[in-house]
C-alpha cells in the first residue's frame, strides 16, 4: 500500500488552506491569529515589562517568555483538562528557542516579554501555528527582530513526503509516519526548531527539510502581507 | 486605579455620560456568533464592545452523581486566560475566575435551562456530562455579563456526539440538540458612588464599588443572583438595579 493521494485531496508540498490576521486582542502589546486548515492559534505579546519574580532579572539581557496551551474544547476527542501539562511545558520551551534567534534580548535587560499562545481548535500542527502566529505578534508590539520565524510541519507518511499533516495522516496506519515539526527563519533559511516522531532515513529528512524551507517563504509571504494589512489599519482616519 | 479617574467618570455620570459617550444605562455593541470552533460539540464568540469571549461545551459520558441518579451532570469553568489581559496571570484559576464560573453556572442550573433529566442514558449507571469551558479573549470590562450569554450561546449551538457500544465517537456529531428548556440572560448593575451603571468597561468596573448580578429568563422571573463589590447596598437600591437588570434582559435576549 501506497499513500497516492492525501486524505483531504492536497497535493503532498501543499499546505491547508491559510489565514492570518494581525491585532486581534486589543489589551496586548501586539497579537496575531493565524489558521491552517482546522488549526487556529493565537498568539498575544505582553511587554517588554517588569519581571517577577525579580530573582530572575538579568542586567545583561530581557527574558522571552512562552505560555502555550491548548483550551479545554479544542482537542480531538474528549475535554482537556485546564492547567499545565508536560506537554505543554515542553512546546512552550521549544517555541522559545524558535523565537528567541529572531530578537535581541539586549535591548530589554531586567524585563521580559511574554507570548501567550491559545488555541481554540486544533487538527495537529498546533506548535507550528503557534510559532507562526507568535512571530507575527512579536513584530506587532514593536520589538526589532532580525527576521520573522515561519513554521510547519513537514514529514513522510508511508512513501511519500509530506507537507502540513493533519491529524489523520499522524494516525496513518498502512505504513510509517514521521511527524517533523520545523520552525525557519525564512531569509536566511535556518532552522530554529526541529522535532521528530517516526522513523526517516537521514536522506529523507533532507528532501523534508527543503520542503520546509520553500513552504515557509510562502508563509513568510502571507506574514508580511498580514502585518502591512494591520500597519493599513493603524493610520488615523481623516 | 486613580482617585482621579474615578473622580472624572463621576462628573461625567453627573452629566448622564460615560467616557465612550454611553448613557449610564447603555450597553456596548453585543455580538454572538455560533459554532467558531469546531473540536466542541457546541461554541459561541460573544463581543461586548472591546470584550471577546468564547465559550465551548465538551460532552462526556459518565457516571451520575450519588445524589442525582437520574440526572446528567453540568459543569462550568472559567479561564481568565494571561493572553486577555495584562492583569491575568498564568496558572490554576483565581477567586475571580471560580466566582465568575460559579455565577454563569448558578444562572444555568437554577434556572433549569437543561432538562437533566433528559441527559440519563441508564439510571444510577450512565449519564451524559455537559462541561462548559469559558475563556477570555479580550478582557475590556463586564465579563460575567458576556461569559453567561457566550455559555448559553454555546449550549444552543450544541449537538450530541454519535455514541454507539458505550462508546463516544466525537469526529461525528449527530443533529440532535441539547434539551434545553430556559435561555437565562444575565445582566449585573454596578454601582458608583451613587449611580448604577450597566456593561462597564474595565476601567470604570475597576472604580465601581458594589455591583449585582441577576440571571434572568424570558418570563423577567429571577433565578440566580451574586452581588459583589465592597460597599454595602439598601434595599431600594436592589430594587432599582434589579429592575434596570430585567429591562436590559431584553435587549440581550434578542441577541441570541
Amino acid at each position: 500500500m501506497a499513500y497516492k493521494k492525501r486524505f483531504d485531496g492536497r497535493g503532498f508540498d501543499e499546505t491547508r488552506p491559510i489565514e492570518t490576521k494581525v491585532g486581534i486582542i486589543k489589551k496586548a502589546d501586539g497579537s496575531a491569529m493565524f489558521k491552517i486548515g482546522n488549526t487556529v492559534a493565537y498568539a498575544a505579546v505582553y511587554g517588554p515589562r517588569e519581571l517577577h519574580p525579580r530573582f530572575l532579572q538579568n542586567p545583561v539581557k530581557g527574558l522571552l517568555r512562552v505560555h502555550y496551551n491548548m483550551m479545554p474544547f479544542s482537542g480531538h476527542g474528549e475535554r482537556v483538562r485546564p492547567g499545565t501539562s508536560r506537554r505543554g511545558k515542553e512546546i512552550s520551551m521549544v517555541t522559545e528557542k524558535a523565537l528567541i534567534p529572531v530578537l535581541d534580548l539586549a535591548e530589554f535587560p531586567n524585563a521580559v516579554v511574554d507570548v501567550f499562545i491559545e488555541l481554540p481548535q486544533t487538527d495537529a500542527g498546533t506548535r507550528c501555528a503557534g510559532i507562526t502566529a507568535a512571530s507575527m505578534a512579536l513584530a506587532d508590539a514593536g520589538l526589532n527582530m532580525k527576521d520573522l520565524v515561519a513554521a510547519v510541519a513537514v514529514g513522510r507518511v508511508d512513501d511519500q513526503i509530506v507537507v502540513d499533516l493533519t491529524y489523520d495522516e499522524e494516525a496513518y496506519e498502512d505504513g510509517t509516519v514521521a511527524d517533523i515539526p520545523v520552525a525557519v527563519l525564512p531569509n536566511s533559511g535556518k532552522v530554529t526548531l526541529l522535532q521528530m516522531d517516526g522513523e526517516l532515513k537521514r536522506e529523507d529528512l533532507k528532501k523534508a527539510l527543503e520542503k520546509a524551507q520553500k513552504t515557509a517563504k510562502d508563509i513568510y509571504e502571507v506574514q508580511k502581507k498580514a502585518l502591512k494589512e494591520r500597519f493599513k489599519a493603524k493610520e488615523v482616519p481623516k | 486605579m486613580s482617585r482621579m479617574t474615578k473622580e472624572h467618570i463621576l462628573n461625567a455620570l453627573a452629566k448622564g455620560m460615560r467616557f465612550d459617550g454611553r448613557k449610564p444605562e447603555d450597553f456596548r455593541e453585543i455580538t454572538v456568533e455560533y459554532g467558531v470552533t469546531k473540536s466542541a460539540e457546541g461554541s459561541a464568540r460573544v463581543k461586548i464592545g472591546d470584550t471577546e469571549i468564547i465559550a465551548g461545551v465538551k460532552m462526556g459520558v459518565e457516571t451520575p452523581y450519588p445524589d442525582t441518579q437520574d440526572k446528567g451532570n453540568l459543569m462550568v469553568n472559567a479561564e481568565l486566560l494571561p493572553l486577555s489581559s495584562p492583569d491575568f496571570e498564568p496558572g490554576p484559576p483565581g477567586m475571580e475566575a471560580i466566582e465568575l464560573a460559579r455565577v454563569v453556572d448558578r444562572g444555568i442550573r437554577e434556572s433549569g435551562a437543561i432538562d437533566v433529566k433528559a441527559l440519563c442514558i441508564t439510571e444510577g449507571e450512565k449519564v451524559w456530562s455537559v462541561m462548559i469551558d469559558i475563556c477570555t479573549i479580550n478582557s475590556d470590562g463586564n465579563l460575567i455579563d458576556a461569559s453567561a450569554l457566550a455559555a448559553i450561546a454555546a449550549l444552543k449551538d450544541a449537538k450530541f456526539p454519535k455514541y454507539e457500544d458505550e462508546k463516544i465517537d466525537y469526529m461525528e456529531k449527530t443533529d440532535k440538540a441539547l434539551p434545553l428548556k430556559k435561555e437565562p440572560v444575565t445582566v449585573t448593575v454596578f454601582k458608583i458612588d451613587s449611580q448604577f451603571i450597566v456593561d462597564p468597561t474595565d476601567e470604570e468596573e475597576k472604580n465601581a464599588d458594589a455591583r449585582l448580578t441577576a440571571a434572568i429568563i424570558k418570563d423577567g422571573t429571577i433565578c440566580a443572583m451574586q452581588k459583589g463589590g465592597d460597599t454595602p447596598l439598601n434595599v431600594d437600591e436592589i430594587d432599582k438595579m434589579l429592575s434596570l437588570a430585567q429591562e436590559k434582559a431584553k435587549e440581550i435576549r434578542s441577541k441570541l
